[in-house]
């Protein structure tokens, strides 16, 4: 159903596919068929309805707004796009994303930003249990709170959370770093609060204006990893 | 896999669109649940004294008049029943027990689905789509449905093993996820009586239910113990006479989503499932919390809901 693709009509005109009357198939294949060379280009998707993998892997800085809720893994392994959800996102919503942004309106089921290795999510409602699952350089910034085991495994990148977390917060926890705002009920194995330098402030006060979030990073705490789990402890022996 | 769907009608103008409403539900979760499909329907409710039992005989060319004249026969009784592809659902005045007795020894051959004064349950091998055509889902009216789509982890693909699963009293459960312990609990609700038809995990947990509420617990309280008792890994949806109650393990790995408008409560696997019911752009939608009851009943005349606070550490 593609067109060839220039720059200039990518550039020009926004692409609506309406999912009553399109595959996601299509939708997805004609992302894909972009240019890496074409820039930007506009998108904007109907009838989510719940549906599974929406835009996903992108490669292009195209901008995608998708209107009502989606299904799993929306955004997944996004690559210098711009999405945003006009509604809630089931499991796993930008999953391993890249780089880019992906911006949801509503509430994100488990899982959301899983893996992920770079660029930036922002989520305005809350996200449930293991947001930011083994991260990888992705920074979330959730407007509410968190579910249960937030931040598991996490490696590298930030997640900043405006509400409260429930519990095992940062769970095994390895480099990443996690503000919290709100309270936590309880933090993880190996999760510890940690001093909030001027430095994280400074980097604090900076992903919460990117992320267009108006709160005041002094008012957070930071928390991360007492890497005490990673080496084995001979104390430790009799409860192997 | 499986999917679970339920929709309970809180505005009684609209019961006789039930199974229009919720086919499409059932349907759009056939990728979680190929294998098998059932549902439960809450309808028709028969006289205090009476018994609405659905049975079922994989033969088509059962002989369910002649089962029936042996009931009247029995029970001296006026029986009234109706025929639907595999199964069929009789009313007699008579109570539970004994209408399961008389089966056992009369009708050894013959499954009870489900047995109570409002439920009827309909299952069988096959995708939604074919299941809900040969049991005329679509035209069925009533206050409220479960049902389920199954992808088989824990037991053989068969009739008996489809969900819903009944132990009675209009009481029905479904079940997204796998029990690890349930040979273990097999085998002590054995000791207490109970008597099982497969070696599915989803039956021990109804009969689970089933054996803390003769115990005396009440449904909200049968399904906090399971927090306890229950090892593994689910989502339960459970039917009663007048309600629906909705349960995740404190992992909760396994998904669900609740909606709610003024006119109806459903919940669901998938967001996507409940995205053809109407008004549904307007309705509070939210994932219900782990190791959280969720509890739907008539009030005096209205639905209302219960939930407990959240309990956030398993115990």
């Amino acid at each position: 159903m593609n067109a060839v693709i220039t720059e200039q009509t990518m550039n020009n005109a926004e692409r609506v596919f309406d999912l009553r009357q399109t595959t996601i198939r299509e939708l997805n294949q004609a992302l894909h068929d972009v240019p890496e060379t074409a820039g930007a280009s506009h998108w904007r998707v109907l009838h989510a309805a719940g549906h599974h993998a929406l835009a996903c892997g992108i490669n292009t800085p195209a901008v995608v707004t998708i209107e009502g809720h989606v299904g799993y893994y929306c955004a997944g392994m996004n690559k210098h796009a711009t999405v945003t959800i006009q509604g809630n996102a089931a499991t796993g919503l930008a999953e391993n994303m890249m780089s880019g942004r992906v911006h949801l309106q509503g509430n994100a089921s488990q899982s959301a930003g899983a893996t992920g290795r770079g660029g930036l999510l922002v989520i305005e409602g809350n996200a449930s249990a293991r947001c930011g699952i083994s991260l990888k350089g992705l920074d979330i910034v959730v407007k509410g709170s968190v579910g249960h085991m937030t931040g598991f495994m996490a490696q590298r990148g930030r997640i900043v959370i405006c509400g409260d977390a429930a519990g095992a917060l940062g769970d095994s926890i390895y480099e990443a770093q996690i503000f919290l705002k709100g309270s936590c009920v309880d933090l993880g194995a190996d999760c510890i609060e940690k001093e909030m330098r001027a430095e994280h402030l400074q980097a604090l006060a900076e992903l919460l204006e990117t992320a267009g979030i108006n709160e005041d990073a002094r008012k957070f705490h930071r928390y991360g990893s007492a890497r005490k789990l990673y080496h084995f402890n001979i104390d430790h022996a009799d409860q192997y | 896999m499986c999917g679970i769907v339920g929709l309970y009608l809180k505005n009684p103008r609209l019961n006789g669109q039930l199974g229009a409403l919720f086919e499409p539900m059932l349907i759009e979760m056939t990728q979680r649940g190929p294998d098998s499909t059932g549902f439960a329907i809450y309808r028709d409710p028969v006289p205090v004294g009476s018994v609405k039992l659905v049975l079922q005989h994989a033969g088509l060319a059962y002989d369910w008049p002649r089962l029936v004249a042996g009931f009247i026969d029995h029970f001296r009784v006026d029986v009234d029943f109706k025929r639907l592809h595999t199964h069929c659902v009789l009313v007699l005045p008579a109570t539970e027990t004994a209408v399961r007795n008389y089966l056992t020894t009369a009708a050894p051959e013959v499954a009870i689905v489900s047995m109570g004064r409002h439920i009827e349950i309909f299952k069988e091998v096959g995708l939604p789509q074919e299941v809900a055509t040969a049991f005329a889902l679509e035209q069925a009216a009533g206050s409220h449905a479960i049902g389920h789509t199954r992808m088989a982890t824990e037991s053989a693909v068969t009739t008996a093993g489809s969900h819903p699963f009944s132990t009675g009293s209009d009481l029905c459960l479904v079940h997204n996820g796998s029990l690890s312990n349930h040979n273990r609990l097999r085998r002590l609700l054995s000791r207490h009586g109970a008597r099982f038809q497969t070696e599915n995990d989803t039956e021990v947990a109804a009969k689970y239910f089933d054996w803390q509420m003769q115990q005396g617990l009440n449904l909200e309280q049968a399904l906090y113990a399971a927090l306890k008792d229950l090892d593994g890994f689910y989502t339960f949806a459970i039917g009663t006479s007048d309600g629906f109650a909705v349960l995740r393990d404190p992992i909760a790995c396994k998904p669900a989503v609740l909606a709610e408008t003024d006119d109806w409560v459903a919940m669901s696997s998938e967001y996507r499932a409940l995205a053809s019911l109407p008004g549904v752009e307007n309705a509070v939608v939210w994932e219900p919390e782990p190791a959280t009851v969720y509890v739907w009943e008539q009030q005096g005349g209205t639905a209302r809901m219960r939930t407990a606070a959240p309990l956030r550490k398993a115990s």
